[in-house]
């Protein structure tokens, strides 16, 4: 008994010592890992920007099972790492169990939020910059018939859709917007195939401007979009690269600031429940080389005074998550 | 008589199984450009050097010697359960139910009760496939691989319904509460002295496995019932003339299957996660086919083979941390040749091995 303690006691001491010296931050990625083209590599872009303008490390690790959740966040919290930051709201139950054990470590969830005294919770006013790219889609459509494609069929995909039937109403009353939802488990971020089969269901429909806010889904959707000619709005990272001339626009939900910043901040970083929308650059419609042909300067002047009417308050979007309800359909 | 001796037949095989796969996947961590014997290493040290990467391969052996041995029972019978990972998955529902509909008090109340839960849900799932084989000859492999799809589909339903955790947008259900909580290695080592690592989920549902093991163990070689499986199991014609029911064998064996499948779900979805979440099966029921080979179907080999399939697990997520260049797709290749030796190139070694020992035998006779 007494040797096995020792041998315990030495492997323990063994394993404070090697991360004790360590403060570098750390981000663990989601199971769609850090190369979905979309919200994952968004962050892992984050955290790549202030490593090359910092100089400095950190560590990443991509999930490969629930399990590992906890396992991954216990594991940094324990090597000495600070802060460390997770996408997605899939590990807020995890976080909510880890957080208290390590009182002195400083986690960032994006996403969600999740009530702790050390941890900072990231969400996105993503119901404003859906507004300003449903608005956009009515105005580029020329059957009227604008197409919506979530993810999963979560309160936050929903606020995506309720934001961007919103905005399309909003450019015209009469806008006809049909939504999709690709499934009801994670699975539904990671199906190009489905989201492909959903986007030609709706072109059969009438639409011509499809908006994809499904993760890994959505390459699948923007692919089909491109290839039957009609136009897409990419989401979270900027996706109008991926079929110029056929992406309307994206919009773009900077998860990348949102590490980049709890990166710098370093183990003070503040906690709380922190917002990042159009008024501080945290989510935005996006203009480039790729699309300014597309984007005509009517609409460009009707997007950028609704963007200033909603960062004033003289329009107040709605949220969903607010209430769980949507005023239009 | 034997071609091999027993402790070839046990030991050496998947010895030189194991060798030829960790050559293999050395070669594919050279390829990427890292150190192979410093890979194992990893592997060999992440998963046992720590109490904590030994409660992780331990858990994980839980899980795997529950799949190892619903597959293993139905085999001696000759029927092949691919279901394992619907019945583990409604096996959680089974779990769930039982412990939201009660404010259990204490977990060694709850736990009896749990187990029914899980076993019984379990056993429904593998009862069908299996009244479809007995009495339709509707093949068990195609039906119960269908049945696994079906059972994500209700348990998705489910955890988007009924069980849905309405402040959360994951889904999941509500947490369990305290008075289900499953004592972990921590809690019950911390008093007798033995410092076990608090964050590993490994909890008394491991001494449950061994027991099950053990169980199976008695059933199939000191029972009438695990004779007539295996009877049946060798040949049905010869069972049915000795007076064995086809249906009735066939029924059992796929209940006891799927309610041992159903059983990991007290491990992951009590023990662990404390909640019931959509992806808890994680494979763990395919894993289960692979177990039961490299353990020859015997209780005591699947629990090896299920401690070694726990220290892969683990070790590849250490390996993961460790070796960055290494992606987690790189992993699970190294995961999967494993498999694939030990597994389903069995027959490669174990042939020429068959051979060499009855020349061997033929030069001394």
């Amino acid at each position: 008994m007494t040797l096995m303690q020792k041998f315990l006691g030495a492997t323990a001491a063994f394993a404070l010592s090697a991360g004790a010296a360590l403060a570098d931050p750390a981000i663990i990625f989601d199971l769609g890992g850090k190369f979905d083209k979309s919200f994952n590599q968004a962050a892992f872009e984050g955290a790549k920007r202030w490593a090359k303008e910092t100089g400095g490390t950190y560590k990443d690790v991509e999930m490969q099972s629930e399990a590992q959740r906890e396992q991954a966040l216990r594991r940094f919290a324990e090597a000495g790492y600070n802060p460390i930051v997770m996408t997605g709201f899939a590990f807020a139950s995890s976080l909510e169990k880890v957080a208290p054990d390590y009182p002195d470590t400083k986690f960032v969830i994006i996403d969600m939020v999740v009530d702790q005294p050390n941890v900072r919770s990231v969400v996105f006013s993503e119901h404003e910059g859906s507004y300003l790219v449903g608005l956009m889609g009515e105005m580029a459509s020329k059957t009227k018939t604008v197409g919506f494609i979530g993810g999963m069929d979560i309160p936050l995909i929903r606020k995506f859709a309720c934001g961007y039937v919103q905005g399309a109403k909003s450019a015209n009353p009469d806008a006809k917007v049909i939504q999709n939802m690709t499934g009801t488990t994670p699975a539904a971020w990671n199906d190009p195939v489905k989201g492909s089969e959903l986007t030609k269901a709706q072109i059969a429909q009438g639409v011509d401007v499809v908006f994809a806010a499904a993760g890994g889904t959505g390459v699948g959707v923007l692919q089909t979009a491109a290839d039957e000619g009609i136009l897409a709005i990419g989401v979270d990272s900027n996706q109008n690269y991926l079929h110029p001339g056929h992406m309307l626009t994206s919009m773009v939900k900077r998860v990348d600031v949102a590490v980049y910043n709890a990166f710098k901040a370093g183990p003070d970083v503040e906690t709380g429940f922190h917002v990042l929308g159009l008024a501080n650059g945290g989510i935005d419609y996006a203009m480039d080389e790729y699309n300014k042909d597309l984007v005509t300067p009517e609409m460009l002047a009707a997007v950028e005074d609704a963007k200033a009417k909603i960062i004033s308050g003289e329009i107040k979007v709605h949220d969903y998550m607010s209430d769980n309800s949507c005023p239009v359909e | 008589m034997d071609k091999m001796p027993k402790w070839a037949d046990v030991f050496l095989v998947p010895f030189i199984n194991l060798l030829l796969a960790f050559f293999v996947s050395g070669l594919v961590v050279l390829a990427v450009g890292e150190n192979p014997f410093q890979a194992i290493w990893i592997m060999i040290k992440g998963s046992l050097g720590s109490t904590a990467g030994l409660g992780y391969t331990l858990y994980y052996a839980t899980n795997y010697i529950f799949t190892g041995l619903a597959v293993a029972v139905a085999f001696h019978a000759r029927l092949f359960n691919i279901g394992g990972e619907g019945q583990a998955a409604m096996g959680g529902v089974g779990v769930a139910v039982v412990l939201l509909a009660f404010n259990w008090q204490h977990w060694w109340l709850a736990l009896p009760f749990a187990i029914i839960g899980a076993g019984s849900f379990g056993a429904f799932w593998a009862a069908i496939p299996a009244y479809l084989q007995a009495k339709r000859g509707s093949h068990i492999v195609i039906t119960t691989i269908m049945f696994n799809f079906i059972a994500a589909a209700v348990l998705g339903y489910l955890l988007n319904g009924a069980l849905k955790n309405p402040n959360n947008q994951n889904a999941e259900t509500v947490p369990f509460g305290p008075g289900a909580h499953l004592p972990t290695a921590h809690e019950i080592l911390a008093p007798l002295g033995i410092q076990f690592s608090k964050s590993a989920p490994l909890n008394i549902s491991f001494l449950l496995a061994l027991l099950c093991a053990f169980l199976v163990f008695v059933l199939l070689w000191r029972t009438r019932l695990g004779f007539a499986i295996r009877a049946f199991g060798q040949s049905e014609t010869a069972a049915r003339y000795a007076g064995i029911n086809a249906v009735k064998i066939t029924m059992i064996t796929m209940l006891i299957s799927g309610a041992l499948a159903g059983m990991l779900s007290i491990n992951v979805v009590m023990g662990e996660q404390g909640r019931l979440i959509k992806e808890f099966v994680e494979g763990a029921g395919f894993v289960g086919i692979a177990v039961a080979l490299m353990g020859r179907s015997h209780p005591f080999g699947i629990v090896l083979a299920a401690i070694l399939f726990g220290m892969l697990t683990q070790g590849g997520f250490e390996l993961l941390w460790e070796m960055p260049d290494l992606s987690k797709e790189m992993v699970l290749v190294i995961q999967a040749l494993i498999i694939l030796f030990t597994g389903a190139l069995d027959n490669m070694v174990r042939m020429p091995l068959e051979k060499l020992f009855l020349r061997l035998r033929k030069e001394q006779s």
